[in-house]
This record gives C-alpha cells, structure tokens and sequence, in this order.
C-alpha cells in the first residue's frame, strides 16, 4: 500500500516537474498571447533573484540598494493532459515572474484505473526479490512446453547434461 | 540419479535424489506417462480421444482415466467461464490444455507410492518439486526468461510443490481464448505455483488466456501463487509469491 502511494507521489512529482519546464518554455518563448505578454517582458525586468540583480560592490546591501522592487508578473499556466498507463494527468502551474508558487491539479487518474492496472504489478521490494533470485543456482528449468527440437537450445537441455 | 524419456513428443526428466537404486520405479513413472499419451493423444489415431471425436467411443463409453480428466477439465472450464475450454470451436475434444499437468501428476503420485521422497519431475518445462534436492535444501526451479532461453526471470526454492509455466516463445501463439478461439494477449509468460501440478497447469493456461485480469481471478479462487512477464516486459505477481522465491 505504502509502495504504491510513494510510486504515485514520485510520478505527479516527475510530471509536474515536466510541465512545470514545458510551461516555463512556453512562458518564455511566446510573446503572442495575452498571457505572456508580461513574461515576455520579464527577461528586462529587474528581478527578485541575485544573480538578475545588477552588480553591486557591496551585495549584502543589494536589497537596500535596489528599492522597491517592481511586482512580477503572474501567470498561471495550463499544461496539456497526459496520457498515462492509468488514466489522464494535467495540471496549471502558477508563476510570479520566473518563480513557480502553485501547482494545481486538474486531473487524475480516478483510484479505480489505478488499482485496476498498479494492483498487479510486482511492489518495488518484491521486484529487488526477484531479480536477486535470478542468481540463485538451479535444479531445473520451468518454462512454456518445449519440443524436442526446441529442447536442444532450451536452458534444461544445458542442466540436464551436468554429470 | 537422473532419468530422461520424450513422451507425448515433449523431452521428460526425472531427478531422483533418494539413495539406491530406482530405475525401475522411474520405468513406471514413465509408463504412467506413456499411458495417459496413448489415452489423450491427438495424433495417435486409436486413442480414446481420437476415436471419441470420430464417435467410435461416447462418453459413456470412454476409460475411467478419461473420464476422471474430463471431470476435472469440466470443473475448470465452469469456473474459468469457458475461457478453458475441453472443445475446440469445431467441436473437437481438446484436452491437451491439462493431460501433461496431470499425467505428470499421477506419476509423481506413483514415485510416492514406490517410496521416492525426493524427486523432481520435468515434464517439458512443468515441474514437480517433491521433497528436498539435498540435506535440508528445496529444489530451485528457474522460470525462463521468456526474452532469452539461458536467463531465468526468477528462481523458485520449491519442496513438495508444483509450477507449470505456460509462454508462446516455445510454440508460437497455441494458447486460443475458449470464449473467442483467437490467440491469448497481453503475457509473454505465465508461471503458476500450486499443491498439484493439474492444477497449475491448467490455471497457467487459463490465466495467459485470460489476460491482465487472470492472476487475480486464478488466486482468488484457488490456493496458488502466480508469477507473469506482460507483454511490455512489466513482471506480475498474485498469491504469496515472495514466498517461493529462492534466495540469491
């Protein structure tokens, strides 16, 4: 239960980390839209971060230095729905000039077609079990039902000539 | 001591580890074996199934033998709803989807009977697993990979237990959906661990029949534990699979 609750937190983490460049891009590239009209501007307007702030001898007063700084511009973006083993993901992700301050999620896949799909696949634990089986010595070989021409190349052809 | 045979056209070994000598109980093992293939064989012309589908015999009339697998097989087929099936869409009978399991099954029943306590049985790929392959250590049984014929996709520590294994990599697409009667999809591989090797023979055949919704459905009803390869390489697992797997 537990495995599958981390494996979903570490999927909307990756996809919102996805859109979150995707949307960032789209911020930055377009100076069409309504939207982006302020983020266009952006690249010129003085910025909240150090390294936008111009070169000062003194940094530890930059802030002082600068005054008041003007209000970035805030968006919010709407990633595109995507598709996913268990049923769609799309989420908006709001920004203050550069700097993300929300995700929103609009859609999830419903706990049905997630239990549906996740129920069966082998628990990361159980999986790191199997894999470290596979190196385990073996007595014979279980596989689908071989002839004997097949039997020749097959794995328990190789056991069954062991002394 | 190891003793190999082709029957029913598939190569069969058995590893006894008892001490002495037991040719002649593997002989009868064997026997047990050729006899249920010359009962259930398609190909041989003047086996009961083949002179029960030219009408020659009717299931009145048909061996005890018979009719004890085509009670099991029925048994399947109700509660898989037909997706195991003992007739072909034509109409022929069909039972190769459980003679191997339980043949195989009545000749380890027989090793027992003669006193063999520790064995394995190969029967093209299904095996049973009857008490230990040394002082206090389970018989290991690799899974094939269903990619690569030299790699296993796990190993089973197995005492007294039985895994049938059913994959097209060997055979093609042989494996037809008894509701369709069109090619199973969606597993590459389909290993079923069970008590009884008809049991997990025919579950293995269900269950890759069925598809993605198999494994939950096999173990629900019966008291096995499953190990699956789809066909996108994710592996699948229902039952107590942890349970069965060797240590590396």
């Amino acid at each position: 239960m537990n495995g599958k609750w981390r494996g979903t937190t570490l999927f909307l983490a990756i996809l919102v980390v996805m859109c979150a460049t995707f949307g960032l891009r789209l911020y930055s590239a377009s100076a069409h839209s309504g939207v982006t009209t302020s983020l266009a501007r952006s690249p010129g307007t003085p910025a909240t971060t150090a390294s936008a702030t111009p070169p000062t001898s003194k940094p530890s007063t930059t802030k002082g230095a600068t005054g008041p700084t003007p209000s970035p511009a805030a968006a919010t973006i709407t990633g595109d729905p995507e598709n996913t083993p268990y049923g769609n993901v799309q989420v908006s992700v709001s920004f203050k000039g550069k700097t993300i301050t929300g995700v929103t999620v609009l859609q999830i896949p419903t706990s049905g077609n997630y239990d549906q799909r996740v129920a069966q696949a082998v628990p990361p634990i159980l999986l790191q079990e199997i894999l470290s089986s596979q190196s385990a010595a073996v007595n014979t070989v279980s596989g689908g039902t071989y002839t004997s021409t097949g039997y020749l190349q097959s794995a328990q052809s190789a056991i069954d000539k062991l002394p | 001591m190891r003793f190999l045979d082709t029957v029913m056209g598939i190569p069969m070994s058995i590893d006894i580890r008892d001490e002495g000598d037991h040719h002649e109980a593997a002989a009868e093992a064997f026997a047990q074996l050729q006899e249920a293939d010359a009962i259930f064989s398609p190909y041989r012309s003047e086996s009961e199934l083949s002179r029960l589908n030219r009408h020659e015999l009717t299931l009145e009339t048909v061996s005890g033998l018979f009719t004890e697998v085509v009670d099991l097989a029925s048994r399947f087929a109700t509660v898989s709803g037909r997706v195991f099936a003992l007739q072909t869409a034509s109409g022929e009978w069909d039972l190769n989807g459980i003679v191997k399991g339980w043949a195989a099954q009545r000749a380890a029943d027989k090793l027992r009977a003669l006193g063999v306590a520790n064995f394995c049985l190969n029967a093209g790929g299904d095996v049973i697993a009857a008490g230990n392959s040394g002082p206090g250590k389970a018989w290991n049984v690799g899974i094939r990979s269903p990619q690569c014929a030299q790699q296993m996709m796990a190993v089973l520590a197995l005492r007294d237990m039985a895994v049938a294994t059913s994959a097209t990599y060997e055979r093609g697409e042989h494996i037809l959906d008894g509701r369709s009667g069109s090619p199973a999809r969606g597993f590459t591989s389909v290993s079923v661990i069970a008590a009884d090797l008809a049991t997990a023979d025919v579950l293995a055949t269900t269950v890759f029949a069925m598809g993605l919704d198999g494994p939950r459905w096999a173990v629900e009803r019966y008291d096995c534990s499953i190990l699956a390869q789809t066909e996108d390489g994710t592996f699948v697992d229902a039952g107590d699979l942890r349970r069965w797997l060797a240590a590396g």
